[in-house]
């Protein structure tokens, strides 16, 4: 039988949701046995190949770009996970929320005191995506099956999660997982 | 100009006693004087009444007709409750603010004149109407808003804004206002009154022990009319046994329940029988003061009102030895408020009566053991007051007879909305819905809101149920809607009515109505699914357990009640989104600001 598929991606956010992915250390060996990767920043596979049982994302949603990965990720995935604070909540990037973005972006390329942009303009550069007038959550932009949240969710919360939901059982974290201060 | 405010503000204080229990007096007087309580004017009071300056200041920011920024000398104040949307609030509006050159929130340029909204005012009957200062204008249209602009822009003084009186004592000369009664028809028990003789009630009840007359009051199964519909003799029972040197009894007179007018008509035409009433009830429980908390939406009734009681004084009924009984001494006085339904909330009431914001109070203690100042209070509605008078008048079997099995007596309903006569209507409990609206002129409702935003919305298939406590319970609030209504749109008005009045303190309450209606704007804007529907009923549910005070219980009742009983219309609206998608997520609204900023178009999303 093969092995059940899974892809990751990292919207807005610092990667530390990876990185704790990472922190499982040596039960990253456990879980290739467990799992194939497909999309995913950890092996570089850029593009979908195939469906995957399970899609986790981390970051919140503040590019268009930002929309069209998490969307597809949705098309492409049975069940979608928004890993850490950022995803599940918006995380320090939702602290723009209270500013229009016309004033941030004003702010970072034009009267800021440390800005030097003798050309006066702000970035709109075709490769560059364009902001959202706000950032959103990931379940405000598609359905989330599970969030996880936590800055960053501790490998032994993403570890005993991703078991569990492979293994197809109840999710019972103990509270020292599900602490977060 | 500085110094003059020091002195009349300290002079207010001073009138007051500079006492802190009248300090929503105080701030009344300020406000009027002055347009506003200005940070200065709250450092003065709090100084004068040696209390913490956050007292002061968050008082005045929790009264809706008190404010930190300057007002103008005329506050015009339109009411924008359900009633008066569906009678032409839209156009009336429009021309206010034409003519008045400014929007809602405003003030004019030369600082005469505000525009403000504000929610029920009790005039449902005569709608739309609004409050110019104290006076009440009703039956408003856009001829006559204009109209209103000049005369007042012409005067400065909206006393000639009255130009044809009301009836009955509208037509008083301590009132002089436009207001209609519209009673409809009066009942057995509290309209009687008009006919019975005054005072003879209190007569009675001074010849008889108070434990006499607090049983005859229980024989008679009286239950309370504000509309939580607690047994008033057992009220009574529990104040007078409650330890403590002094009580007080305290008659509602706030009458915040949108779609509610009863109590105005009863204030107009029966003021001296309600303090009949309340003294009634002092000598039973044992209290030598009395306090009618009065809406300031009535405030153009205060005049009358208070000339009743100095008549009561003068004739010995008020005051030392009342009616000559030895040793049964009481007075009672009048308390404003300043415009927040959830003052109407007995405890909040209570704060609002210490002169504080009316925040509701934890329970227990409740208000019989522990009220207003810490002694042991009762707080009544008006016409309960009225039902006590007849009882004794015409005694407890006869009272009792009266009424439905668990609900004994009449209810005196304010009905408004689409029917032919709306106005105020006694009928002994038990009468049908159906029965009413044939008596109205509504045969053809498609829902009926009964109790109120906080009571429930029934629809056809129940008009066969009785209004009583055990059925269909009201404080007397009917508002009636026609076929050509749309149903969400009226429980939206409700939402952001509770979200408006809501005092703050619960999280489940401040917040779980706000996400409530969010859910429920998404139902109304065509994006809602069949698990939204699940989840209003699951946070409504909540928000009732979890929630400090009758507020907060009843505020998801508007949603919960057509969830159930207009479920089709809900069904209508929501689709099933199957690409697991949001549909309230709407990416080119999203990057409107950023195509705007850097001048070009989004190449992911192409439209
Ligand atoms: C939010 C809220 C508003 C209320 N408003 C009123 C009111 O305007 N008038 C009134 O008599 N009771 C009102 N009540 C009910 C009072 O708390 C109290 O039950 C009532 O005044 C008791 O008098 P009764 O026993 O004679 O009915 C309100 C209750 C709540 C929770
Ligand atoms: S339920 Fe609402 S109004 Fe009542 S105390 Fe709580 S927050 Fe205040």
């Amino acid at each position: 039988m093969d092995k059940p598929k899974i892809a990751t991606a990292a919207l807005t956010g610092c990667f530390g949701c990876h990185m704790s992915i990472l922190d499982i250390d040596d039960r990253i060996l456990k879980l290739i046995e467990l799992v194939d990767f497909n999309k995913s920043p950890i092996n570089d596979i850029k593009e979908f190949t195939t469906r995957c049982r399970i899609g986790i994302v981390e970051g919140a949603c503040a590019t268009e770009e930002n929309v069209e990965v998490l969307k597809d990720f949705r098309k492409h995935c049975d069940t979608l996970i928004a890993l850490g604070d950022c995803a599940v909540m918006g995380g320090i990037n939702a602290m723009r929320n209270t500013i229009p973005l016309k004033e941030c972006l004003e702010e970072a390329y034009l009267n800021g005191p440390s800005v030097y942009n003798p050309e006066k303009k702000i970035p709109g550069d075709r490769e560059i995506p364009l902001l959202l007038d706000r950032v959103y959550t990931c379940s405000e932009v598609v359905k989330i099956d599970f969030k996880l949240p936590g800055c960053p969710p501790s490998a032994d919360t993403i570890w005993t999660a991703l078991v569990a939901l492979l293994e197809n059982r109840p999710l019972e974290l103990p509270y020292e997982l599900i602490k977060y201060d | 100009m500085k110094k003059e405010m020091e002195s009349t503000v300290k002079n207010i204080c001073r009138d007051s006693g500079n006492d802190k229990i009248h300090l929503l007096d105080i701030l009344r007087r300020v406000q009027n004087q002055f347009g506003c309580v200005s940070d200065e004017a709250i450092d003065l009071i709090a100084k004068s009444l040696n209390i913490p300056r956050v007292d002061v200041e968050s008082t005045v920011t929790f009264y809706s007709f008190l404010s930190k920024e300057p007002k103008g000398q005329i506050v015009i104040r339109l009411c924008n409750d359900i009633i008066d949307r569906m009678n032409g609030y839209d156009k009336v509006a429009k021309a206010f603010r034409e003519e008045l050159g400014i929007d809602f929130g405003e003030t004019t340029k030369d600082g005469k004149i505000s525009l403000e909204n504000t929610p029920c005012i009790g005039m449902c009957d005569q709608a739309p109407a609004a409050l110019v200062n104290g006076e009440v204008v009703t039956y408003l249209s856009t001829d006559r808003a204009r109209e209103i602009v000049k005369i007042l822009r012409l005067t400065g003084n909206p006393k000639k804004l009255v130009q044809r009186l009301g009836d009955g004592n509208n037509a008083h000369e301590l009132v002089k206002s436009m207001v209609q009664n519209n009673i409809r028809r009066a009942g057995e028990v509290v309209f009687s009154l008009a006919e019975s003789q005054p005072n003879i009630a209190l007569e009675k009840a001074l010849a008889m022990s108070p434990v006499e007359v607090i049983n005859e009051v229980k024989t008679a199964r009286l239950r309370g009319r504000g509309g939580a519909g607690f047994p008033t003799g057992m009220k009574w029972e529990f104040t007078r046994a409650a330890n403590g040197d002094k009580k007080y009894i305290i008659c509602n007179a706030d009458e915040g329940e949108p779609g509610t007018f009863k109590d105005r008509v009863l204030l107009t035409e029966l003021p001296d029988r309600i303090f009949e009433g309340m003294t009634i009830a002092g000598y039973a429980i044992g209290a030598e003061e009395g306090i009618m908390y009065l809406r300031g939406e009535y405030e153009y009734l205060y005049n009358f009102l208070e000339a009743t009681l100095e008549k009561r004084r003068k004739d010995g009924l008020l005051g030392k030895n009342v009616m000559g009984k030895k040793e049964f001494n009481f007075d009672i006085r009048i308390q404003l408020g300043a415009g927040a339904y959830i003052c109407g909330e007995e405890t909040a009431l209570i704060s609002s009566c210490e002169g504080f914001r009316g925040d509701p109070k934890n329970r227990p203690p409740f208000p019989a053991q522990r009220g207003f100042l810490g002694y042991p209070s009762c707080i009544n509605n008006v016409e309960t007051f009225c039902a006590v008078l007849s009882i004794l008048d015409k005694g407890a079997g006869w009272f009792a007879e009266l009424g439905s099995r668990g609900s004994a007596g009449t209810k005196v309903l304010s009905v408004s909305g689409d029917c032919q006569s709306p106005g105020i209507y006694e009928y002994p409990f038990g009468i049908t819905i159906k029965k009413l609206l044939k008596d109205v002129g509504a045969e053809d409702a498609m829902a009926v809101q009964v109790g109120g935003a906080s009571g429930q919305m029934i629809g056809e298939k129940d008009y066969d149920r009785i209004i009583c406590f055990d059925d269909l319970a009201t404080g007397g609030s009917i508002m009636i809607f026609g076929p050509q209504r749309n149903i969400l749109e009226v429980v939206d008005y409700f939402m952001e009515f509770f979200i408006e009045e809501s005092c703050g303190y619960c999280t489940p309450c401040r917040v779980g109505n706000v996400v409530l209606r969010n859910y429920l704007q998404k139902i109304i804007s065509g994006k809602g699914e069949p698990s939204d529907l699940d989840f209003l009923q699951k946070l409504g549910e909540n928000i009732k357990a979890a929630s400090r005070c009758g507020l907060g219980q009843t505020s998801p009742n508007p949603i919960l009640s057509t969830l159930k009983n207009f479920h089709p219309v809900y069904a209508a609206m929501v689709r099933e989104e199957t690409e697991g998608l949001q549909p309230t997520f709407d990416i080119q609204a999203a990057l409107r600001d950023s195509e705007a900023i850097t001048g070009r178009k989004s190449v992911l999303f192409i439209h």
